[in-house]
């Protein structure tokens, strides 16, 4: 992205005791924005004009030894990812007090006393535990509260939180929104709440601004902003956030057709450490999974991190080897067989990875990585370039992108690099792993768009795996629900979303951000 | 549905990028890498423009210092032109440090690549194997084979070869085994690429940073060596020159005719630390941590 100014003419006013939510996408200069306000800014990176007042104190013009007096006491900022923001070598409770330390406030013993009372505040169990801890034997969720309480340390009155929810899981997610809007109104704080969510916008907001490449396109209260969003981007925006529908996809099968893959029992253990010297563990990921999946349907697998469910798309594409189960593809156990003999059906059963940028080869032109395959398979090259260009404008590319590098590309013109990798061999199954996860919501829903495309014209069967419910209720004509490698409830996605029966299903639903009733926009 | 336009930018060219410009911008690096180009083409073309063949014996000249006469760099105690010599040693030590760089940074790669990828039983053996041969010290190995097997510049290039490839192995193999994780290595394993093309055509080429920094940095170890060992009169022998045997017979005339010992001495000096600089200066403009500086 070249642009002269990474943010341009940005105006807002934070309020006492409100919370603001700076939403955008990818490189739209919100992140820059909050690391100008808390004067951290890498060098590079200088102010050209405009005034960042704070109480009274212009923090671009102060000199840096009021600047770190500022920071910690009237302004203190959480990360997006908790554990790279923790120190990993020092124990939680000496992270809290080097704190108060720094600044010069209490005495030793008032601060492990006031250590311990801020992690129970944030809602750690055992906190004189918990004080004593190493930041890697805590949770995604439990780093993100020990982070919390490092900012609350000097009670500032105003919290930057900078997509502090990102990394966490919908239910994690919901009990740290849950906490910093329950904190910022006993202390009455301002929080500055950073995120590319419209859900979290729903949930926790009090005013918006939405920022598109460097300059604020909209802001006003939330209210205002969700439901009658002005500006074309906002709308475009909040046209793209998934939303849980509900409805079905299809209407359910009449007659019975065979179906192409049908997964019976299927096991995966993860040992770890030595029998002999006793530290032998055993992580069961997939505990007896059992599914049918009909042609030219999507069976979805939604499940927190944890859960098994990347574990089960790399076994049915034989990236792992399962240790006990049946994979009844089009009636034949591929879990059963070697290497060697799957070799043949890789073509039929394709994988679309997560991280766009991990996937594609770096060293490799988009055209060595779609035609490796097929003409590792035996097709003649010059065949294969000609079907490679052709995908290459069906999933929205153009053909010239044949020659170039996976770098020259964004996230999401890599990730149809990637879904057009996948058709290449114009397989019966396509297992899609957090295909979409890593994209913006835009991108996402133009993704969503094109792999429902490709499965009307080609009726290709589709095992979609994400942790994003509101996503899966888009594309998915069968929901399976995993916990702890277990399934805990499969069936429609009307029956699931509408009606779950096990309780964790229910926690999940009750988890998406921004789909409470009444809150919830119409559409 | 929407079109994604492609980037209209320039095709990529590989002297467009950032570790290009990262290797430009260090002074000492590009001085290295001119000074060996110049000693390279020196040692290529000078024997043919030179006046004297290496061979030939001027009795009236011997021991001239340099600059007396046609013979700029003086003559040794035979009368043999030392400018003619030199060059015609610099083919012999430039090409015995490069072949060996070569040999030893396939052999290094394809152990690394191997013990990498396949882990397990097969990467443990190949590194404990590869730990032995470190453990091995080396020029007192040079020195024994040398005396066992005929010296010539071949057997000298494979003896010090076989010494070397013991980093880029390592190398290698901690870098391939970080990238086998990642996803495109999934996805050629997903597309029914054999083993082989993963590791040789997928992953090895992402390792390149690494070794053309650890190659570079043998080529001075190798030319250092070859010396080393003609110097003690094992290796390359009389009457084929080479730096290390040119200083050999320099030093019991260092105190009438130091200028025998200085020049080969120089000249070694000069091409080993011009690849030692060219080394760090790949080293820095490869890692992209050095972006941020």
């Amino acid at each position: 992205m070249e642009r002269a100014h990474a943010v341009q003419n940005i105006s807002f006013d934070l309020m006492p005791g409100q919370i603001l939510c700076i939403i955008g996408e990818s490189g739209s200069g919100k992140s820059v924005t909050a690391n100008a306000v808390m004067g951290l800014l890498p060098r590079i990176i200088r102010i050209e004009g405009g005034s960042i007042v704070m109480d009274e104190t212009d923090v671009l013009s102060a000199a840096p030894e009021t600047l770190r007096g500022l920071r910690g006491r009237a302004v203190a900022m959480i990360f997006q990812d908790p554990l790279s923001a923790l120190n990993p070598l020092m124990t939680v409770g000496d992270q809290i007090t080097e704190v108060m330390m720094a600044h010069g406030v209490g005495t030793p013993a008032d601060r492990k006393q006031r250590a311990i009372d801020l992690l129970t505040e944030v809602g750690l169990p055992d906190p004189e535990l918990m004080y004593h801890q190493y930041p890697f034997r805590l949770s995604g969720g439990q780093r993100q509260r020990v982070m919390i309480a490092m900012a609350l340390t000097l009670e500032p009155s105003i919290l930057i939180a900078d997509e502090p929810t990102t990394a966490l899981d919908v239910t994690t997610q919901a009990q740290i929104l849950d906490l910093i809007r329950d904190i910022q109104r006993r202390k009455g704080m301002s929080v500055m709440f950073i995120t590319h969510d419209f859900g979290v916008v729903a949930e926790i907001a009090d005013s918006v601004v939405v920022m598109e490449k460097g300059h604020i396109v909209e802001q006003g209260s939330a209210d205002k902003v969700l439901k009658s969003p002005e500006h074309p981007y906002t709308q475009r925006l909040i046209a793209a956030v998934p939303h849980l529908t509900g409805a079905d996809r299809h209407p359910p099968l009449t007659e019975t057709v065979a179906p192409v893959l049908k997964v019976e029992g299927l096991m995966k253990t993860y040992a770890s450490g030595s029998k002999i010297f006793g530290s032998y563990r055993e992580v069961k990921a997939v505990q007896d999974v059992s599914f049918e999946l009909a042609p030219g349907r999507t069976l979805g697998v939604v499940g927190e991190s944890g859960s098994g469910k990347s574990s089960l798309g790399r076994l049915l594409v034989k990236l792992m080897e399962s240790d006990g189960g049946k994979i009844l593809f089009e009636g034949t156990d591929i879990a059963a067989m070697k290497e060697a003999e799957f070799r043949s059906l890789r073509p039929k059963i394709q994988m679309i990875f997560q991280d766009p940028f991990a996937s594609l080869n770096p060293r490799a032109t988009i055209g060595h990585i779609l035609t490796v395959g097929p003409v590792a398979h035996g097709m003649p090259y010059a065949e294969a370039r000609e079907a490679a260009k052709e995908l290459l404008t069906h999933v929205g590319l153009d053909a010239g992108a044949f020659g170039r590098y996976p770098h020259e590309f964004s996230g999401g013109q890599r990730q149809r690099v990637g879904i057009a990798r996948a058709l290449m061999f114009k397989p019966k199954l396509l297992v899609a792993d957090e295909s979409v996860s890593a994209l913006d919501v835009s991108i996402q829903a133009q993704i969503l768009k094109l792999l429902d495309q490709v499965q009307q014209e080609t009726g290709v069967s589709m095992i979609f795996i994400t942790h994003d419910l509101r996503v899966a209720s888009q594309i998915c004509d069968e929901i399976a629900v995993m916990q702890k490698g277990r399934v805990v409830e499969s069936g429609p996605p009307s029956r699931i979303f509408l009606d779950p029966q096990s309780s964790y299903t229910r926690e999940l639903v009750a988890a998406i951000p921004g789909e409470e009733r009444g809150a919830k926009p119409s559409h | 549905m929407t079109t994604a336009a492609v980037p209209s930018a320039k095709p990529y060219r590989w002297w467009h990028s950032r570790a290009v410009r990262r290797f430009c911008r260090h002074k000492l690096a590009l001085t290295g890498m001119a000074m060996i180009t110049l000693l390279t083409l020196a040692c290529i073309i000078g024997p043919h423009v030179l006046p004297y063949d290496m061979l030939y014996i001027d009795l009236r000249a011997r021991f001239s210092p340099p600059m007396t006469g046609d013979h700029y760099l003086g003559t040794d105690p035979l009368g043999r032109d030392i400018a003619a010599r030199l060059l015609n040693a610099g083919r012999i030590s430039l090409l015995v440090g490069f072949s060996a760089m070569l040999l030893s940074t396939l052999m290094g790669a394809l152990v690394g690549v191997i013990a990498g990828y396949r882990g397990g039983l097969v990467g443990a053996a190949l590194m404990r194997f590869t730990d032995a041969f470190l453990a091995f010290p080396s020029i007192f190995l040079v020195l024994a084979l040398a005396a066992l097997l005929k010296p010539t510049p071949e057997m000298i290039t494979i003896i010090i070869a076989l010494t070397h490839w013991m980093e880029v192995a390592r190398i290698v193999e901690a870098e391939v085994r970080s990238l086998r994780e990642r996803e495109f290595v999934q996805a050629g394993r997903m597309l029914g690429l054999s083993s082989s093309h993963i590791m040789f055509r997928e992953v090895l080429p992402n390792a390149m940073g690494p070794i053309i920094v650890a190659a570079s940095l043998t080529v001075a170890r190798a030319i250092l060596l070859e010396a080393y060992v003609s110097f003690l009169g094992y290796g390359i022998q009389p009457p084929l020159p080479s730096w290390g045997n040119m200083l050999n017979g320099a030093q019991q005339y260092l105190a009438q005719a130091p200028w025998l010992a200085i020049v080969p001495g120089v000249t070694i000096t000069i091409a080993v630390t011009s690849f030692n600089f060219i080394g760090d200066g790949l080293r820095d403009a490869l890692d992209v941590r050095s972006d941020h500086m």
